[in-house]
């Protein structure tokens, strides 16, 4: 009478094959860092890397300016990002809808090429800076060092918390509003009072995100920084420099370092955060006001004047980009060499970018679903494991993961150094986390009750999850996948660590042009960059059928 | 085909948490039988057990003479509705309905008219082809039912499943599952906390707490002679008074607390000592007597309410407690707060329980499920 059908659980064989995955291409690697930080050549064990950074000013100095700009750079974001969003949220703004698509394209582009772009107009023989100098004879200060750090990386973050607090004031429930007034609570008092209480989870989110990606962010010292040294070009150094790299302990030892660093800001900010927990459910949103009178004026000129300079570069990219071009100089009228040319020397990299983006979408999404599912539908240890791990990479500037990579697969068993595959991987260990997150939020939002009800039917486990989980988290998953694609083709500072003439990418392309002072190609193939996210920002869109962007 | 299902000495544990312990129970084939309690007094947690998808701790559960606890939910051949109903948001009408079968492989020909058949019993036919968003609440129900039924299954399991509809829709569709229920003639097992609800569906009633049955009844039963004083006040409303039963030979009279005193034939003969209890009276048995010369319990009006078939008075007694009385909605005026009222007792109806509440001591109690 009684039958035991205890079949082998396919979900057990899933968990156990993404724990290997994680084990061999993120652990691993991350073990190794740590040994070889630790252990000089011969395989002694040596505190001397770290001597090294901490004993020269010279060193430990990059470390305090990492962390004054990141600093610096998340405070005005916040003060730029929070009124913005409260403005945009509370007031009626003339074309508010271009206003959000262009501050959302704005933290799509790449870091670097916004760096770029403002060389180009406020560097040694920067646009504005000429033009102000011959106009009214006065010098502006260049951009170069911690302040164009600090420009470059305000404006390309400030969107992330405009999106972030945005989204918090969509479910502030518009009678919480209505009572603080009632209470004789309004205008800036109650913006402090009320609403920025009410956001501070988000708020928090946020900071700790802006702060993540300035600390970690690659492209934008290396160009714009000059003599302003950052932690993330260090590490960079370090290992690749031909004058000083080739030191793998030193580099791996400020590697271990960022990561530490990284992760107690990580902490502080989950150890805040959970003091503000709350959650909300707006019934009826805020509805946007008129603004009366010269308010009305103070902020579209705010909002305005904020969009239109963070967008003011990519609009110059976009002009160079026709110029009519001799050779490596602009000269007078305009034409479409630069694009002839862009094609003809970087055909092959665009097609990089595609093979190399797409197969680490398709992977991304795949694992992303699965491991969505074990952590919220299986929980048990292995799963929590896997749930943690799966979130380390968050932590870890992608430099770093990039010299991690390298250092573990560069010997056998398995040497996968100059191969696509590395830079599939880098990406996927690098964007995962995200991707994971988005589909847990869809998934927890699936009552479990539709998938009892299939099996209650007689649908087996493995139907029940291709058949009915996976197509109700389908809009999900797509609108997550696109986000997703859009930060794996701007990517530059894993790749940059990876690639070889064959692997090369659209973004390092561009970056080698710069570099090579090839301004017009450079243009050119940022704008094909830039017109690749427009387009698939505007199919996000269409997909989720929403103008929300959370990253 | 219709199964009973017996459940023997059932244990369900969280952790360490043991949420039912030792439950047994018996439910008769082709029956509408509803578990009902307060929240978390494990109705849900047992129908979850019955279905599968709770695990079984301890027990054996039976569908007929096979023991299902180790069996797949899939197989257990079970249809069931769920309190959101869990229709699939990315099929239409028909796909949702036609789910089941073709997961039994059925012919394409038997889909075609087993669907059809069920969606027009539960009329639902005329949105075939619509997707679950653009339907009412009301209509979702009956797409889950529709879809629960057209596997033919033994059991019919149903998770409160009313109680996301609003009231008018409510009684509705008890009436509509009553009425499919007695069609088809499927066993189906009933959870819902609204006991109302329980009593108009019902052939008989399982009254739940904190993990065990308290009583297993008709619904006219369980709501004449509940077995203890939870299931009194539980079901339907209840005035809990103190009072002492008075024996003398053969007569028990029961004295309330201001010295009113009743004859009760009715006292079961093993209880018949004098002794503290409870009685339970509810706001329907007392007679509402506004002449100080008729006997009866003493109390004084706090507040009424005029509901137009009755009428609420809200009173206390001499010794302070607080009682409801209802009384058909009179021609003339509502008596005034502050009137002295003595309060007669309809004694074949009112219940009284040892002085714990435990158990009942008048004749005529059913508990399918005493031991």
């Amino acid at each position: 009478m009684m039958k035991k059908t205890k079949k082998p659980d396919l979900w057990v064989v899933v968990s156990i094959a993404i724990l290997c995955a994680y084990l061999i291409f993120l652990m691993y690697p991350m073990l190794n860092l740590l040994q070889q930080s630790l252990y000089n050549k011969d395989g002694a064990f040596t505190m001397e890397y770290f001597q090294k950074f901490f004993g020269r000013t010279y060193y430990f100095s990059t470390l305090w300016n990492s962390f004054k700009v990141s600093v610096l750079a998340t405070i005005v974001t916040l003060i730029i990002g929070v009124p913005l969003a409260y403005v945009y949220n509370m007031y009626e703004i003339k074309g508010k809808t271009v206003l959000q698509m262009v501050i959302i394209l704005c933290s799509m582009s790449a870091p670097f090429i916004g760096a770029y772009s403002w060389i180009l107009l406020l560097g040694n023989n920067g646009i504005i800076r000429k033009t102000i100098k011959s106009l009214l004879g006065i010098t502006m200060p260049t951009i170069y060092g911690f302040n164009g750090i600090l420009l470059v990386l305000s404006l390309q973050l400030f969107p992330l918390v405009f999106l972030y607090v945005s989204g918090a004031m969509k479910n502030i429930d518009n009678s919480l509003l209505e009572a603080s007034e009632n209470m004789g609570c309004k205008g800036v008092k109650r913006f402090f009072k009320v609403i920025v209480p009410l956001c501070m989870p988000t708020i928090l989110a946020a900071t700790l995100l802006v702060f993540m990606r300035a600390f970690a962010d690659f492209g934008t010292p290396l160009l714009i920084g000059q003599g302003y040294r950052t932690f993330p070009v260090e590490i960079y150094n370090a290992f690749f420099s031909e004058t000083t790299g080739g030191d793998y302990g030193f580099a791996c030892a400020i590697s271990v370092i960022a990561i530490v660093i990284t992760t107690v800001v990580f902490l502080l900010q989950k150890w805040t955060s959970n003091k503000f927990a709350f959650t909300m459910n707006a019934l009826h949103p805020i509805e946007r006001k008129k603004a009366k009178g010269p308010f009305n004026v103070l902020i579209h000129v705010f909002c305005y004047g904020i969009v239109g300079i963070a967008f003011m570069p990519q609009i110059y990219i976009l002009y160079e980009s026709f110029r009519k071009t001799s050779g490596k100089a602009f000269v007078p009228g305009y034409s479409l060499n630069s694009y002839r040319e862009a094609f003809k020397v970087a055909g092959n990299a665009i097609k990089n970018t595609f093979v190399i983006g797409l197969g680490a979408l398709v992977i991304i999404i795949f694992l992303a679903v699965l491991v969505a599912y074990l952590v919220i539908r299986r929980r048990n240890k292995v799963n929590g494991l896997i749930d943690i791990m799966s979130m380390l990479p968050y932590i870890i500037p992608g430099s770093v993961v990039g010299i991690a990579l390298i250092m573990a697969f560069n010997k056998k068993p398995l040497i996968l150094t100059g191969t696509m595959i590395i830079m599939i991987i880098a990406l996927v260990i690098r964007r995962l986390p995200y991707t994971i997150r988005s589909s847990v939020a869809t998934l927890q939002q699936i009552p479990i009750t539709v998938e009892e009800a299939a099996i209650s039917l007689g649908s087996s486990k493995a139907k029940t999850f291709f058949k009915i989980t996976v197509p109700m988290m389908s809009n999900g998953i797509i609108s997550g996948a696109i986000l997703s694609w859009v930060t794996i083709i701007t990517e530059l500072s894993t790749a940059i660590c990876l690639y070889t003439v064959r692997t090369q990418t659209l973004t390092l392309a561009i970056y080698t042009y710069v570099s090579r002072g090839n301004d017009g190609i450079a243009a050119a193939l940022a704008t094909i960059l830039s017109l690749t996210t427009v387009v698939s920002l505007a199919v996000f869109m269409k997909v989720s059928k929403s103008k929300d962007v959370t990253l | 085909m219709s199964v009973c299902i017996r459940i023997k000495d059932a244990v369900k544990k969280y952790g360490n948490n043991t949420i039912i312990s030792d439950l047994s129970l018996d439910i008769k084939e082709g029956e509408f039988f509803t578990l009902l309690g307060p929240s978390g007094c494990g109705k849900t947690t047992l129908l979850r057990m019955i279905a599968g998808f709770n695990s079984i701790e301890g027990g054996d559960f039976y569908f007929n003479d096979t023991r299902i606890n180790d069996m797949d939910p899939a197989q257990r051949n079970i249809g069931m509705v769920f309190q959101n109903y869990a229709i699939f948001p990315h099929m239409s009408v028909r796909d949702n309905v036609a789910f089941g079968l073709k997961n039994r492989k059925a012919s394409k020909e038997e889909i075609a008219t087993e669907t059809d058949k069920f969606m027009e019993l539960m009329h639902i036919k005329e949105y075939a082809d619509r997707m679950p968003d653009r339907l009412s609440g009301g209509q979702q129900q009956r797409v889950a039912l529709a879809r629960a039924l057209v596997i033919k299954p033994d059991v019919l399991l149903m998770d409160e499943p009313l109680s996301n509809l609003d009231a008018k829709l409510r009684v509705e569709m008890r009436t509509v599952i009553k009425e499919i229920q007695h069609t088809v003639g499927i066993t189906n097992v009933y959870v819902t906390h609204d006991q109302e609800e329980a009593m108009a569906v019902s052939d008989r009633i399982a009254v739940m707490n904190q993990g065990d049955i308290q009583q297993v009844g008709a619904p006219k039963d369980i709501y004449q002679r509940p077995a203890n004083l939870f299931v009194a006040t539980f079901i339907g409303r209840s005035n809990i008074l103190s009072g002492k039963l008075e024996v003398e030979g053969d007569k028990a009279t029961l004295v309330f607390q201001d010295g009113h005193r009743v004859e009760m034939p009715n006292v079961l003969p093993q209880y018949r000592q004098s002794q503290e209890v409870k009685v339970s009276v509810r706001p329907e048995e007392f007679v509402l007597e506004t002449d100080p010369t008729v006997p009866g319990v003493k109390a004084v009006i706090d507040s009424s309410v005029f509901l137009g078939l009755n009428t609420h008075y809200f009173a206390h007694t001499e010794s302070g407690d607080k009682i409801e009385v209802v009384q058909e909605s009179q021609i003339d005026s509502i008596i005034p707060d502050g009137t002295e009222i003595h309060l007669g007792i309809k004694r074949e109806k009112i219940n009284i329980f040892e002085a714990e509440g435990k158990y009942n001591l008048l004749e005529g109690v059913r508990n399918d499920n005493a031991v």
